[in-house]
């Protein structure tokens, strides 16, 4: 390797450098204002969230908060007191709804994942490719025949319709199946000689070495799943079995000042977890992303 | 009992990749196939959701492409306006932004990949909730008060319901939270790339950072820019409704906002008119088909 000095007179880039040094200042120079623009509207909101009322019509309008209260966020779950349905009710459905899809998409994705990379038997490549394709399928695109499949599998105002959508996930299936890819054949063959049946090599060889694969889909069903209004909106009537997101949304609806705090406040509550599972998940996100090309 | 018992179990083993794929096939079928394929089908018929489908041909593209002047003048340039700069523009912007990223040490590298990823998670509800702020009508909104205070403008400007400014701010909002999981792709992918090959590539004459990019990182990372362009084009048209969303409305201020999903809701679930919405959604997914196409023919790596 050419020392760092030799390479920055000779303009080359130095990928995953170990340490600052003053040839990155360029590249910090305009990523730090990126980055302070692509946060502001978020450090906004997260401030408006615990402004007071007088602050929240102050003009003009404060990116700091001088006197911060939680009154917003007791609001949030009063507010809904009088709709007869507390805010912890929809609270309560999107995190069933999340965790359950979590679960089951993981599941899903290492079962689908592992007979789609290890397994051989006709077809497979057909599949393979339909579910590349799917990639890049939009659920919007199909919404009116999505409708009456719904209606017609007695899943309309059920409560399973915010979750039983939700486990199709091409995307997950497509990024555990690379993972695996690069796992030995040797593993499976030697698990099979010692009369391992499929089903004990996913459980016990396959899913504890694709974990970091895993943990991709699940930050992606979560992120899916937090803030979805799709079922709420569209398949459910009863006003119990909606979700958080949608709650939320009926609060922005207006968007007078009055309820900006209160909408704030709801906003902070689906944007930190979100970000947070980020930040504890992002090292393997990032080893999985390593595998995620299509060839 | 028994052996009937001994023989399902046999049965399972024998079968354990019919078994494993069969639930995820299922749901497939339902929630994907079936809807494109009925897509497909309605789209030749005449349907209202109450009566039965009546066929009709080709009439409803005919119709599209002939009578519908809103889809012709406005909804199209629109989805066209916004996938330049939303999805090509996103794009080159993510690999732009995960390469200068790669360039810098690991600990903020980390922080900003946090920051300029976080965006992408706010789907809907989150992102009006934070955009309503900024482009709110009345003085108090961020920028209507910036403007106010340079004295640029005299009164608020009502921005997310004027058709002049909602395909702006459309543009930008979806530029702000387009670094999502495609851009982790890219940059994941850069990190990996083996740093020989730079070398070997100096050697072979390469002489600047440009040319780097261009001759040593692209071609290393092919697998994972095609990864990260399938998910570009899925972004344009996941969050069609971020002009509805923004205005509140469908259809949206002077059709300003209006992309072909919007359409489609607007047939289907306002005016009730399906098989003709069913034909809007069957060109959308052969929009989508072809650009796809496109992508994996620049960037596929088996041929050559």
């Amino acid at each position: 390797m050419l020392r760092r000095k030799k390479r920055h007179r000779l303009g080359m880039s130095n990928t995953d450098p170990s340490r600052f040094h003053k040839s990155q200042m360029k590249i910090y120079a305009y990523l730090v204002p990126i980055c302070l623009v692509m946060l502001l509207p978020m450090v906004y909101i997260a401030v408006s969230a615990f402004k007071p009322m007088d602050e929240l019509f102050a003009y003009p309008p404060r990116f700091y908060v001088k006197n911060p209260t939680l009154d917003n966020f007791r609001r949030l779950f009063e507010v809904s007191a009088d709709t007869s349905i507390p805010a912890g009710r929809y609270l309560f459905n999107t995190l069933v709804n999340t965790v359950v899809i979590m679960i089951l998409d993981a599941w899903i994705a290492v079962c689908v994942g592992f007979v789609l990379s290890k397994k051989t038997f006709r077809g497979k490549n057909t599949l393979l490719q339909i579910n590349n394709m799917a990639l890049m399928f939009v659920q919007t695109a199909v919404a009116i025949p999505t409708y009456f499949v719904i209606t017609y599998t007695g899943l309309k105002n059920n409560f399973l319709v915010g979750i039983i959508p939700s486990l199709v996930v091409p995307t997950g299936v497509f990024l555990v199946k690379q993972f695996i890819d690069q796992l030995p054949d040797a593993l499976i063959e030697a698990a099979h000689i010692d009369g391992a049946s499929d089903y004990q090599i996913v459980r016990k060889i396959i899913f504890p070495l694709v974990r970091p694969a895993l943990s991709t889909v699940m930050l992606l069903a979560f992120q899916g799943a937090w803030i979805n209004t799709t079922a709420s909106t569209m398949y459910l009537d009863d006003e119990t079995l909606k979700t958080f997101a949608y709650y939320i949304g009926t609060l922005t609806t207006g968007g007078s000042v009055m309820t900006q705090g209160i909408a704030a406040a709801g906003a902070l509550i689906m944007l930190v977890p979100n970000i947070v599972l980020f930040i504890v998940l992002q090292s393997r996100v990032m080893n999985t992303m390593a595998n995620s090309g299509i060839k | 009992m028994k052996k009937n018992r001994f023989s399902v179990r046999k049965f399972v083993n024998k079968h354990s990749s019919f078994v494993l794929m069969a639930p995820y096939t299922l749901l497939f079928s339902l929630f994907i196939i079936i809807p494109v394929g009925a897509a497909i089908a309605l789209s030749f018929t005449s349907f209202n959701a109450i009566s039965r489908p009546s066929f009709l041909g080709l009439s409803n593209y005919v119709n599209l492409l002939t009578n519908d002047a809103v889809f012709m003048q406005n909804v199209l340039p629109n989805t066209v306006i916004y996938a330049i700069f939303v999805g090509a523009g996103g794009y080159v912007l993510s690999f732009f932004l995960a390469w200068s990223l790669s360039q810098i040490s690991r600990i903020p590298r980390t922080i900003m990949t946090v920051i300029l990823y976080s965006p992408s998670v706010t789907g809907g509800v989150l992102l009006s909730t934070i955009w309503s702020a900024v482009f709110n009508g009345d003085k108090r909104g961020l920028l209507n008060s910036l403007l106010l205070k340079l004295d640029l403008i005299d009164s608020p400007i009502q921005w997310l319901q004027s058709g002049d400014h909602l395909m702006p701010i459309m543009i930008v909002v979806g530029l702000w939270s387009s670094m999502g999981i495609g851009f982790l792709a890219i940059l994941s992918g850069i990190l990996n790339v083996d740093k020989e090959m730079y070398e070997a590539a100096r050697i072979d004459g390469v002489k600047n950072r440009f040319q780097e990019i261009i001759y040593v990182t692209i071609p290393a990372i092919k697998p994972q820019m095609l990864f990260g362009a399938v998910m570009a084009i899925v972004n344009i048209f996941k969050d069609a409704g971020t002009g509805v969303t923004l205005s509140g409305a469908n259809p949206t201020p002077d059709y300003a906002g209006q992309l072909i999903a919007n359409h489609i809701d607007d047939y289907g679930f306002i005016r009730y008119e399906m098989g003709y919405a069913a034909a809007v959604s069957t060109v959308l997914l052969i929009l989508i088909f072809v650009l796809s196409r496109v992508v994996s023919r620049i960037f596929s790596s088996e041929d050559e």
